[in-house]
């Protein structure tokens, strides 16, 4: 583990990706400190140009743009991740069961896996939250449901090919049962891949939900970036710095987690290692 | 004195840093002539195949790369030479084998195509020209029907074919030199014994010098007029090969020449008598499926009976596709069968279900043949030797207790306990394999070609090691084994596998003095070194 670490220090970008998260993280967790308000709140007068007063402006309601970003740092971070553990949980057990028993299981496990597959990912997030009402809850079961597929496809594969290996046989002949198998030898043998992909599911979890937060079907009471650029988009000509900013985390975001995950791959992955 | 085709001067390639140590191999001097076969010989991790890379300027640079040293080859330095210039010299000066022919042919085309290929890039032939030399070299490696081949892709062909055609690729341009790195070690014996004849025959009519990559002694001495043994790197060992083979003079070469099997009547034991523990009952097993599509079946296991006495050794002796391996596994239920019995103790386990199996298991281990497959690499050696015990009720503490104790008897240090499975050598991991078997204190240990993937001097470690074993605990065993040489050595009784029936069982000692059928008379004549051997018994 300790030498993963140290090959994984070893790509710079992946440091940098490490760092944009690091800080990132620091933001949510001192928001309350520095933003003690609510960010709804009126703060000041409306639409102030950044540098003055309020650090990155202030909105058309005359909000704080910065408090905005923050509180929406937050929430983006817990869709990012809640959806992506649903995704990898769900995921994880119905490619497992599928790549462990084969047969008609898996002939099952995996259309259905491509039924999901089939639907455009974003339209069908939509669906989702326009059923079960917008809110956090719902978000992150939208997102789960359209991202899960990847990680069932995934483990199901690994699965296939570790059942074959000579040490889950070998430990099938000690009389072991599927629970032991399957828990102790298979998920560890591909934990390091799920990492890997899981963490780039982050980055598209964010991702999907500023889209479903810009078309409004976000939780109405929580902040979120995509939240601040659509009500940003009307004075986009006039009060560029609703939208840039907020913009500007999100890239930031997904492109550090992207590199994190690309930083993981390398690492724990044997294949990709001597380059 | 034949002319000289490539001179090894103080070869010397270098290992990135964090190896296991500086340069692979140093200060290699070998001198390889035309018309003549010159044998590199070494256990894996010896440096012999980087060697033959570098004759080709296949090292994987920048990782490994020539430290100093000449490579001469018609006037000029290979080691130094240009990307460009060393690409017109292979293939067409500079001819190569490999070690698997499936990976060494593309997939997606034929082989005619393939061989085409190389006089397109190298020569100015038509095409017509270009196909009558194709042809013609098919013909000399005896591949039958030519036209029929080079229509072929490779997975139509068998092992055998596939290296025939490999050897007709490196061939095609009349190389002077053939590097030819294990290119037999895939192979069954029988079709090996076909190779090396081939090569043999192929090299005296076009003056071909040879260099010959191996790990097998017997094939040295079927093939070698010179021979080079490499020990970690350095070379310790040259000579003409009656010399080296007949008389060697360095350590390390002794011990290697020890260490290999012979093919030499095994020492008579007494008959057993006592009553069966294993009995297969016309076991079959179809492979493949039959789909909505259709499907491709594959008959391993037609009906095959055999017995297993107690406390015997019985040998399953076939060459690959002989449903073996089919057999052992089914006979430790790792996989179902189609039809027939399987008796452990008198009562039939083929039906049993996986709970029923359970109690079972216990009673029946395996010992499985890739040491670095078969040993989970997330797991500590004591949780791997541990786990039997524990899935069969013992408290881990205690089982871990006799973890350790078996660690002890299988000769491995007690500090391995902690360590994970990637920090072992092959021999030391098939070692915990065998701890992981014994641990459920088993009756019947199957070992399923236990030593074929492991270097003759630690392979020799391993089989005394499970006899010492077996007669330690009382063990019955059933080894499973494509190696003639080692299942004279270990096995009481031997039973010949074929194309999914046991063709003949017998005695150790009949089987070797009087083999009935034709096609263990095949078996025992295709064993390679065999005749050297004889000479070195008589």
């Amino acid at each position: 583990m300790l030498e993963g670490f140290a090959r994984f220090a070893r790509n710079r970008m992946a440091l940098f990706g490490a760092t944009v998260l690091v800080c990132l993280l620091l933001l949510v967790l001192l928001t309350p400190v520095i933003y003690p308000d609510d960010p709804f709140k009126l703060a000041g007068p409306a639409l102030q140009p950044p540098g003055g007063r309020f650090l990155l402006g202030t909105d058309t309601l005359g909000r704080d743009v910065a408090a905005e970003i923050a509180y929406g740092a937050r929430t983006s971070l817990i869709i990012g991740v809640g959806a992506t553990l649903a995704a990898i949980v769900f995921g994880a057990v119905a490619g497992g069961v599928a790549g462990y028993y084969r047969g008609r299981t898996e002939t099952v496990l995996m259309r259905i896996t491509e039924f999901f597959q089939t639907i455009p990912a974003f339209i069908f997030a939509l669906l989702i939250v326009a059923i079960l009402s917008p809110s956090v809850s719902s978000e992150i079961i939208a997102i789960a449901a359209v991202s899960w597929p990847s990680i069932a496809r995934l483990v199901r594969g690994e699965f296939v090919s570790l059942g074959g290996r000579e040490f889950v046989q070998a430990c099938a002949g000690l009389g072991a049962s599927d629970a032991r198998v399957i828990f102790s030898h298979m998920l560890p043998n591909c934990a390091s891949s799920i990492i890997a992909v899981g963490s780039l599911l982050i980055g598209t979890a964010i991702l999907l939900e500023a889209g479903l937060a810009f078309l409004g079907l976000g939780d109405p009471n929580v902040m979120s970036w995509g939240l601040i650029i659509s009500a940003g988009r009307a004075v986009l000509r006039s009060a560029w710095w609703i939208c840039t900013f907020p913009g500007i985390a999100i890239l930031l975001t997904v492109l550090g987690i992207n590199l994190i995950g690309d930083g993981l791959n390398e690492a724990l992955n044997p294949r990709l290692r001597e380059r | 004195m034949s002319q000289t085709v490539l001179e090894l001067e103080k070869l010397t390639i270098a290992l990135p840093s964090g190896a296991d140590r500086a340069n692979a191999v140093s200060d290699i001097d070998l001198v390889l002539r035309a018309g003549k076969v010159t044998c590199l010989i070494g256990e894996s991790g010896s440096g012999k195949s980087l060697v033959a890379r570098s004759i080709l300027g296949l090292l994987p640079r920048p990782h490994v790369r020539i430290g100093s040293g000449r490579i001469l080859f018609e006037g000029q330095d290979l080691a130094v030479a240009p990307q460009d210039k060393m690409r017109a010299i292979r293939g067409a000066k500079i001819g190569m084998i490999f070690q698997e022919p499936m990976t060494a042919l593309n997939p997606l085309h034929t082989v005619g195509r393939q061989l085409d290929e190389v006089l397109r890039i190298h020569t100015s032939l038509g095409r017509a020209a270009r196909r009558a030399r194709v042809l013609e070299l098919i013909d000399s490696v005896h591949l039958p029907e030519p036209s029929r081949i080079i229509r072929s892709f490779p997975h139509q062909l068998s092992g055998g074919q596939r290296q025939r055609a490999m050897i007709a690729m490196a061939l095609l341009l009349n190389p002077r030199l053939l590097i030819a790195d294990e290119p037999t070690t895939a192979l069954d014996v029988t079709t090996q014994a076909q190779i090396l004849y081939l090569i043999r025959e192929l090299q005296r009519e076009h003056g071909t010098s040879v260099l010959f990559i191996t790990h097998d002694f017997g094939v040295v001495a079927d093939i070698a007029d010179e021979v080079a043994v490499l020990q970690r790197g350095t070379l310790v060992e040259r000579g003409a090969a009656g010399a080296v083979l007949g008389a060697p003079t360095h350590p390390y070469t002794k011990a290697l020449i020890a260490a290999v099997p012979k093919l030499v009547p095994p020492a008579p034991r007494p008959a057993n008598t006592q009553p069966f523990i294993v009995e297969a009952r016309d076991v079959a097993k179809t492979y493949g499926t039959r789909g909505l599509f259709g499907g491709r079946v594959t008959l391993a296991l037609a009906g095959v009976t055999m017995e297993l006495r107690r406390g015997e050794t019985l040998g399953l002796v076939g060459e690959s596709g002989s449903g073996k391996s089919t057999l052992a596994r089914a006979i430790t239920r790792l996989l179902a069968i189609d039809g027939g019995e399987i008796l452990l103790g008198g009562t039939d386990i083929a039906q049993l279900s996986r709970r029923q199996l359970r109690p079972v298991r216990k009673r029946v281990q395996m010992v499985f043949q890739d040491p670095y497959a078969s040993l989970d690499p997330r797991q500590r050696i004591i949780d791997i030797i541990a786990e039997g015990p524990i899935i069969h009720g013992t408290l881990p503490g205690k089982a871990r207790e006799e973890a350790q104790a078996l660690l002890c008897l299988v000769g491995l240090d007690a500090s391995a306990a902690k360590r994970f499975p990637h920090e072992f050598s092959g021999g030391q991991r098939q070692r915990i394999g065998i701890a992981r078997a014994l641990a459920l204190h088993p009756d019947v240990l199957v070992a399923d070609e236990p030593v074929s993937a492991l270097d003759v001097s630690v392979q020799a470690q391993v089989l005394a090691l499970l006899a010492d074993i077996k007669a330690r605990l009382h063990l019955s065993m059933l080894f499973v084994t494509h190696d003639l040489r080692v299942a004279l050595q270990v096995c009481d009784r031997i039973a010949v596998m074929k194309q999914g029936e046991v063709v003949e069982v017998a005695p150790t000692a009949e089987i070797f003095f009087n083999p009935q059928h034709s096609y263990t008379k095949a078996l025992f004549a295709a064993v390679p070194g065999g005749t050297w051997q004889d000479r070195k018994a008589s």
